[in-house]
């Protein structure tokens, strides 16, 4: 055995760090201050630097970064693999480097490792893990005061990128921000996990000229730029609606497709899952075989998942920047009341002006309540839009100001978590009035109908695409 | 107004500048024209296009620093355009808008990008970058107190040809020497009536936030005071501007 400092085996001080790092790991968990994998990481951590090196050693890691998708995506390729054994994973969402520590302490002995990792802190975690790919799902701002220059984070993506050639970027060909940081990479798989945010690359990532777009109509099915010739690479993967509720048809352009009926709604998911199987594949793993396990993930870290309160079921989406909310959006299509909460604290963004920049139309028609610190923002942008709707601070007011039965709620960080504390806590009574609550009716609940239908980001405009030139 | 009775509101290149959601200015102009019963349009006025020369409003928005400079390449190749908001047009222009609308626009390696020249005004990187809550007092008649997002990295100082838009209570401004907040043409200043440009770093989009500001430029358009809007139309209006203002 090794016992100075920077061998390849175990040394003293990687044991004692692993060993201090689980012990208060457990400490954190037993005062209830939450799983403990962050604090027990960030101990062992500052007694072995190289603790996560160490770690992942020896082990087939996935990462998965991107603005948008981390969690849900991550607990899809955690699943793809668990045929293969047990998985560390960072299922809560712990997503820097004292996260990832955490995770691989809580599970020594699995070979397959899953983390997903904050895009502003990949350096380090992918410098240290060396991971056999790289999932690379979208890059967009996260807050629009905060991440001022989204280019600046694909530019240090493409940096760290250079320093791993040998891991396989799996990464989404409908980004622009990604494209440009990932097209230099020696190994990519490009996957048509579709685009629904383009504010953000409305001009080129790489020149800054506009990006040209060709849309089918609802959506860009191709883009690229005329000044430097940055264009949407031919995709590997892509999907397609199916028959049966909930399904969809992966393709690959030299493997069987697979059919995969989703346990998480909306078109985003179904992008998601589909970049799961890619990642999985990539590491070995059939698709058909994953495919399955796959279906099964029905809840990530309590989204999606349904709460009853009074007489109604809420089914709560988190977002967490402006290309979410217009991702969740089309997740809720459909004809249920919704419930839209907006805060604005340091963790949510300061500046709510993206509201004028989503795509409220989806809202026409159906029974809508605004609340949160920003309910007065959000409900003047759905007055100017001419949609009807109710508006209180507090979201169980306007929650209550909907009818009975199921609804949609979406929310933005800090509100999505007081929206689910209040939820979850003893009916109180409530008064309606201090709101802006406003005197003309909401209109009629419409009868639920089918979702919208799902638009491919795929395959036959991806071949299209392929062609030399770009019409 | 354009002969067949619509008010024609002028997007300026949403492809390029399109990063702070300010094209929500143009759809609280024309929604407030059609609440009073006058036909709006607006009209996007994308890089791959010839601009339109005889809209009665213009808008331009924010957006990257690059962004920036492609803008003003492309606005200042369109001498017909110019000439438009110059002379003819009522204009509200924000952030980047403000700077391509001034003198120079200088970058981070000290290179300096001319701007159109239609104020009188240069800007330059700052220290630090600029963000937060402002609220200033317009000096426009009749526009009062202003709220919006400062949101930029590049410093402005006014010439002795530009008016200040207002001057700042509390928050950034233009310059952090400065209380001032935005610019107007001197012209539109002193009369305050009929074509010139209103800029401003507001964000929110600062029409959304600030109502009568609206109205101000939708009045300078038509060439008439507008009557005033039932309150019912924006149930939610007295609770925002509480929220920034209180
Ligand atoms: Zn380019």
């Amino acid at each position: 055995m090794n016992v100075v400092g920077t061998g390849r085996g175990p040394t003293i001080r990687f044991r004692v760090a692993v060993t201090a790092g689980r012990l208060a790991a457990e400490v954190s968990r037993r005062l209830g201050c939450g799983g403990g994998s962050v604090i027990g990481g960030r101990v062992a951590h500052r007694l072995c630097p190289d603790v996560l090196t160490r770690l992942a050693a020896g082990r087939t890691s996935v990462l998965v970064t991107g603005t948008n998708g981390k969690t849900t995506t991550s607990h899809l390729v955690a699943a793809a693999l668990r045929d293969r054994g047990p998985v560390a994973h960072n299922a809560s969402g712990s997503n820097m480097l004292d996260g990832a520590v955490g995770a691989l302490m809580a599970t020594p002995r699995s070979r397959l490792c899953v983390l997903e990792v904050d895009e502003l802190h990949l350096g380090p975690v992918l410098d240290a893990v060396r991971p056999a790919v790289l999932v690379l799902l979208n890059l967009s701002r996260d807050q629009l005061d905060r991440v001022s220059e989204v280019r600046q984070t694909a530019r240090t993506v493409e940096s760290v990128l250079a320093r791993h050639p040998d891991t396989v970027v799996v990464a989404n060909a409908d980004d622009p921000l990604v494209v440009s940081a990932a097209g230099s990479s020696p190994h990519v798989v490009w996957v048509a996990a579709g685009a629904g945010w383009e504010a953000d690359t409305r001009t080129c990532p790489t020149c800054g000229h506009q990006v040209s777009r060709r849309t089918n109509g609802l959506r860009a099915v191709s883009w690229w730029c005329d000044h430097c010739g940055l264009h949407r690479p031919c995709p590997a993967w892509w999907w397609t609606p199916a028959d049966e509720p909930g399904g969809f048809v992966v393709h690959h352009r030299d493997v069987a497709a697979v059919t995969v009926v989703s346990g998480l709604p909306g078109r985003v998911n179904r992008s998601n899952t589909t970049i799961a199987l890619a990642a999985a594949d990539a590491v070995g793993t059939d698709p058909a075989s994953a495919a399955p396990h796959v279906a099964r993930v029905r809840s990530v870290a309590g989204r999606y998942d349904r709460v009853a309160w009074e007489d109604r079921l809420v089914r709560s989406v988190l977002v967490k920047n402006p290309a979410g909310w217009g991702e969740a959006l089309d997740v809720l299509a459909g004809a249920r009341p919704v419930l839209l909460v907006v805060n604005a604290r340091e963790a949510d963004g300061r500046d709510v002006s993206w509201l004028w920049d989503l795509p409220v139309d989806v809202l026409r028609g159906r029974v809508v309540a605004v609340a949160g610190e920003r309910a007065a923002d959000l409900g003047v942008r759905l007055s100017y839009a001419g949609i009807p709707h109710h508006s209180h601070p507090d979201p169980l007011v306007a929650l209550a100001a909907l009818p009975a039965g199921e609804v949609d709620a979406v929310a933005n960080y800090t509100a999505f978590r007081d929206l689910r504390r209040s939820l979850a806590g003893p009916a109180r009574p409530r008064r309606p009035g201090g709101g802006t609550g406003h005197p003309r009716p909401a209109p009629e609940v419409p009868p639920p109908g089918p979702p919208g239908p799902a638009e491919p980001a795929g395959p036959d405009s991806g071949r299209r695409r392929c062609a030399p030139t770009v019409p | 107004m354009r002969a067949h009775g619509s008010v024609a509101i002028a997007v300026l290149l949403p492809d390029v500048l399109g990063t702070y959601s300010d094209a929500g200015n143009a759809v609280v102009l024309a929604q407030r024209l059609r609440w009073r019963g006058v036909a709006a349009e607006i009209v996007d006025v994308t890089a791959g296009t010839v601009p339109p020369t005889g809209c009665d409003l213009y808008v331009i928005g924010g957006g990257e620093d690059t962004a920036e400079y492609v803008a003003a390449d492309w606005l200042a190749r369109h001498d017909g355009l110019r000439t438009a908001l110059a002379e003819r047009a009522v204009s509200l222009a924000v952030c980047a808008g403000l700077q391509i609308f001034g003198r120079v626009m200088t970058d981070r390696a000290g290179v300096e990008h001319a701007g159109l020249g239609l104020l009188d005004l240069v800007s330059s990187p700052g220290a630090r970058r600029t963000v937060g809550e402002s609220v200033s007092v317009s000096t426009l008649p009749g526009v009062g107190r202003v709220t919006g997002f400062h949101n930029h990295g590049g410093v402005t100082l006014l010439g002795p040809d530009a008016l200040p838009f207002a001057h700042t209570e509390r928050g950034p401004g233009n310059h952090p020497g400065t209380r001032v907040e935005g610019a107007v043409s001197r012209p539109t200043a002193d009369a305050a009536t009929g074509p010139g440009i209103v800029a401003t770093y507001l964000h929110g989009p600062v029409l959304a936030r600030n109502p009568a500001l609206a109205d101000h430029l939708l009045a300078r358009a038509l060439g008439a005071p507008l009557p005033p809007l039932d309150p019912d139309r924006l149930p939610d209006m007295a609770a925002l501007r509480a929220t920034y203002l209180g």
